[in-house]
């Protein structure tokens, strides 16, 4: 029997909440997974010479694993991810992502910045690698009313 | 060289159906480190009320991803792959995504944009279902630096 999905009602939830943080940490085995099941290859996501020589710091995430990583903080607080019907980034800087034991790790604070009366919240989010954003206008739209 | 302006207003169809697949949803899902029980458990996702697998909110990519290197890869657009970086990402439901579902992709060229010496690509792509019903619509905002035409 799978357990039931709980959903935070609508009138739960207030304009000025904060969700988080949560710390995503990122290895380069999480961006070679990446790779694989996104399909994007692109060397300088996997190549260290290459993407040093094309004048980047290092290896850097794909930035649609950064967003699929903020991305969660949205789904793990509304547990139905068909929940969340919108969601937008800008890339703002790049994550390198060392080749050592730790990586590095991206930071999410999602903040309640709307409620509106078809049922749906909005949610800005906040990420930020080694104190810097990465992403800019970073929104999410959930349902939690029907 | 710049963009070719030509572009803004074509539709590119790609037709290959794709199906969306269990394995690959929870691939992903796994991928990205989330164990939500939605995307790996059929039962879960049912007992939530769903036919199937929930795809991830930015799952749709790997789809839109490969009819955008078909939009891009015209040669007569005139955007050089390797000055390209991903400026921004939008999906907008307007139904979930489920394991199961063959869909296909329109491109849209909705903009070329000039920011100081950069350009930026916007395409609008819709995901829908074989008989047409739109899933997700996807705005893809693709920088190409230092390629804005120059005055003077």
């Amino acid at each position: 029997m799978a357990a039931a999905v709980s959903v935070p009602s609508f009138d739960s939830v207030n304009v000025g909440d904060k969700i988080g943080p949560t710390t995503f940490p990122i290895q380069r085995i999480n961006l070679i997974m990446y790779c694989g099941a996104s399909g994007d290859f692109n060397v300088i996501h996997w190549n260290e010479r290459i993407a040093t020589a094309v004048g980047l710091p290092n290896v850097i995430a794909h930035g649609m694993f950064t967003m699929a990583q903020a991305a969660r903080v949205l789904t793990d607080f509304v547990g139905d991810p068909s929940r969340v019907i919108d969601y937008g980034v800008r890339f703002t800087k790049p994550v390198p992502v060392p080749d050592d034991d730790t990586g590095t790790a991206v930071e999410v604070t999602g903040t309640v910045s709307e409620k509106r009366d078809d049922g749906t919240i909005v949610v800005d989010l906040n990420a930020t690698a080694n104190g810097v954003d990465v992403l800019g206008k970073a929104r999410g739209i959930i349902r939690l009313r029907d | 060289m710049a963009i070719n302006r030509d572009f803004i207003g074509r539709t590119y169809e790609f037709e290959t159906p794709y199906q969306v697949g269990r394995e690959k949803v929870r691939e992903f899902a796994t991928a990205i480190g989330d164990q939500n029980p939605l995307y790996h458990d059929v039962d879960a996702a049912k007992a939530a009320g769903h036919r199937d697998l929930i795809a991830p909110p930015t799952f749709p990519f790997v789809i839109t991803y490969r009819a955008m290197i078909g939009a891009m890869g015209d040669p007569e657009l005139n955007l050089n792959y390797a000055m390209v970086v991903h400026g921004e990402q939008q999906f907008t439901y307007s139904r979930p995504l489920y394991a199961g579902d063959e869909v296909i992709v329109d491109s849209v060229v909705a903009d070329i944009a000039v920011i100081g010496r950069n350009e930026l690509l916007t395409m609008e792509q819709h995901v829908k279902t074989l008989d047409g019903e739109l899933i997700v619509t996807t705005k893809n905002v693709t920088v190409s630096r230092g390629t804005a035409p120059q005055e003077g």
